[in-house]
């Protein structure tokens, strides 16, 4: 944290694991000014100036961001650097914590989230979002999958629903594992299976963007590798935002990515670019693996 | 501190040291373990005689002493102005029928004293016994039947061996003339001990052979079924707001005092508070378990309160967080998940506010339930009494015959206490989930 701020101040070290000399390394020194194109075409969300206190705390600064459709957008950075919570202000998650506080535009399609005449649910139901542990409802696993078409009113009958269910298992890869024992505890379950059940369960609702806050943390390679797939089939349908602590979950799943540094949006751009030429110093600091 | 990365001792001096510890520390521990076993077995045998000492005496209340006679249904005395109509027998005085079998079964006896030493041997009651029959069935009239009649309670007593037949007669219930009657009786086989039906079936009465626990049965159970209606809604509702809805404020947190604070009253300052509010101001009928349940259900809330609320806290902040993030409004949230997860506790809180509530006699006084109530409730505002109420009631009276109905009268609330509990639990089986 320390050594963060002296390079803040903008003493001028050449970085050992800089892989083109050309590119300038910017230094920002104001809150809110974030290296690289925030903005995208047609975005599904527009964040400007977003600022999140707890109680006190002032959380996140001035955070401004595009989310683009059919895309995954990483999110990366150190612990406590504020990407979950920025995270959960993309479906006002954050209105639960006591104290928590979201000034800013958030605006989806269009529409600033926090606009009076937008509902909490019907928010929810639009941007579905997949935890760090897997949390399936104790339930079974056909509950688990049905509960969100059921409480919204999704399925017209039986026959509906089952298919819903259905449908939402297959795209989530789960089916052919589950299908035998649909009347079973989801918390019977894999890690990893329940994981899928979650993101089943997210996608039977049809949103248009799913957050993932580390939803591979608690699981083996294999069920990461899994998660990791689904979620390239998944954008095709949806916008995704993955929080994340793999650097490569991040390089091998999203199409951009941001660095969050304490509460601040460093940088954002293509993830390519941001792994191979990071233009700010933090973000060429915790990509080399210098600290974080 | 020296520059060299040596350690302070070396590793034999760092076991010598622990290996001296060690005796201590085991011997601390057996220590402790010893002194947990005394307390356990100390419980247990207080717990032994508790239990021994009320049935030996309790047991005594489910039978009771009766006699046989030879009952002649006088038209005469029955039915004196031949009208067959029912308050025409209901008036009838059915002692004499009593008196007449008692004269031919002793024909000897002769003299208003010695009359009356006889009577005595049966209960006063014996003849509303007669009196049912004889409204039950009208053609009995005019017949003969060998009936057991009810003892009175000295006859009970000698019966269950309370009577020292070697003490002076001025110092027994029976004087010599009505013990050798007895004996002559018994010899018959026409005294014995039956099955006390009238205890389990009847209502209070000043007879110790007639008194029944039903009664203070009936009243614990309308007065514990309208408490349980009432406290667990409102309680769960409170805890459930308290919890998932309120904000955090001064005014939460002063609730939360007070309610903490009410599980510590005594119970009879909600007595008090009853007999003021519910029957002083509001005018709800003195003695009704529909008053006492109110009451006890200010008693209850507390526990039950308290107990949900820790249970609400217990259920994983996950589950609240994958629901509202699927889009389920708060009270979908509180309704589909949070509250399955969190029944058992609960319930829990609840048997313990109910048991608590069944055994609790003091705000019940305040309130008129001690009343000396003979018919079985039939609703929540007809007078009654409850069990402890009853216990308290017959431990007061001075006819010998009361202790064992005391005794009876606590081993009836113990059984009502297993049959609610085991209840409880079989519903709390049925609501846990597996984690």
């Amino acid at each position: 944290m320390e050594a963060a701020q002296v390079d803040r101040a903008g003493i001028n070290l050449k970085p050992s694991g800089r892989t083109s000399d050309d590119t300038p390394v910017e230094f920002p020194t104001e809150v809110g000014k974030t290296v690289g194109n925030i903005s995208v075409e047609n975005p599904v969300f527009t964040c400007r100036d977003v600022d999140v206190f707890y109680g006190e705390k002032h959380a996140i600064k001035k955070v401004g961001v595009d989310i683009a459709r059919n895309q995954v957008l990483a999110m990366i950075g150190p612990s406590g650097c504020g990407k979950s919570t920025f995270l959960r202000c993309l479906n006002r998650m954050n209105d639960t914590i006591p104290g928590a506080r979201v000034t800013g535009s958030i605006v989806l399609d269009g529409k600033d989230i926090h606009d009076r005449k937008q509902d909490v649910v019907q928010l929810r139901a639009r941007v579905g979002m997949v935890f760090q542990k897997p949390n399936p409802f104790p339930k079974s696993i056909y509950e688990n999958v049905a509960y969100g078409p059921r409480i919204h009113g999704l399925a017209g009958d039986r026959i509906e629903l089952d298919e819903i269910v259905h449908d939402s298992l297959k795209r989530a890869g789960l089916w052919e594992e589950v299908k035998d024992r649909l009347a079973h505890p989801g918390t019977s379950l894999s890690g990893g299976q329940q994981q899928r059940l979650c993101i089943a369960r997210t996608i039977a609702v049809n949103p248009e963007v799913i957050l993932m806050d580390e939803p591979c943390s608690a699981l083996d390679p294999i069920a990461t590798a899994r998660i990791e797939d689904l979620m390239e089939e998944l954008r095709q349908s949806y916008a995704i935002v993955i929080v994340t602590h793999s650097m490569q979950q991040a390089a091998r799943v999203s199409q951009r990515t941001a660095y969050f540094h304490l509460g601040d949006l460093i940088e954002v751009g293509e993830t390519d670019r941001i792994f191979t030429n990071p233009r700010h110093k933090l973000t060429e600091d915790y990509i080399t693996g210098r600290f974080g | 501190m020296s520059s060299t990365n040596k350690p302070l001792r070396s590793a034999q001096e760092t076991q010598a040291i622990v290996a001296r510890g060690l005796r201590r520390r085991y011997w601390a521990e057996r220590r402790f373990r010893a002194y947990g076993f005394m307390a356990v077995v100390a419980g247990m045998a207080f717990l032994v005689y508790l239990f021994f000492v009320i049935f030996s005496n309790g047991l005594g209340a489910f039978r009771q002493t009766e006699l046989r006679l030879d009952i002649f249904y006088d038209p005469a005395i029955v039915d004196p102005l031949g009208t067959r109509k029912s308050d025409d027998l209901q008036a009838a005085d059915y002692q004499a029928l009593i008196r007449a079998a008692l004269k031919q079964r002793f024909p000897e006896v002769e003299g208003r004293a010695a009359t009356r030493e006889l009577t005595r041997l049966v209960s006063g009651s014996a003849a509303f016994d007669l009196q049912r029959r004889v409204m039950e069935d009208h053609t009995l009239i005019g017949t003969a039947e060998p009936r057991w009649l009810l003892a009175s309670d000295a006859v009970d007593l000698l019966q269950k061996g309370h009577v020292d037949r070697v003490l002076a007669e001025a110092e027994r219930p029976l004087n010599d003339r009505q013990l050798a009657w007895l004996d002559t009786l018994a010899a018959d086989g026409a005294l014995e001990l039956k099955f006390n039906k009238t205890f389990l079936t009847g209502g209070d009465s000043r007879e110790p052979e007639r008194a029944g626990i039903w009664g203070a049965v009936a009243g614990s159970f309308f007065t514990l079924l309208l408490t349980l209606l009432l406290s667990f809604p409102i309680g769960v509702a409170t805890a459930i707001y308290l919890e998932e809805f309120a904000h955090r404020n001064r005014w939460t947190d002063l609730i939360e005092v007070n309610i903490n604070n009410l599980a510590a009253v005594p119970s009879i300052v909600f007595g008090l508070l009853g007999l003021a509010v519910f029957i002083g101001f509001f005018g709800l009928p003195r003695s009704a378990p529909l008053v006492g349940a109110m009451v006890l259900t200010l008693l209850t809330l507390p526990t039950i309160i308290i107990a949900s609320r820790a249970a609400l806290k217990a259920v994983p902040p996950s589950i609240r967080e994958a629901a509202l993030g699927m889009g389920a409004s708060k009270i979908q949230m509180v309704v589909h998940h949070v509250l399955p997860l969190a029944m058992p506790g609960m319930l829990t809180g609840t048997i313990i506010g109910m048991a608590r509530a069944l055994g609790e006699s003091a705000p019940l006084l305040m309130i008129g339930m001690v009343a000396f109530i003979v018919d079985v409730p039939k609703g929540i505002t007809d007078p009654a009494t409850a069990l402890p109420v009853q216990v308290f009631l017959w431990s007061d009276s001075p006819e010998r015959g009361f202790v064992e109905k005391t005794s009876g009268a606590i081993i009836v609330l113990l059984a009502f206490l297993v049959v609610m509990n085991t209840t409880a639990v079989i519903l709390r089986k049925r609501f846990e989930r597996r984690w």
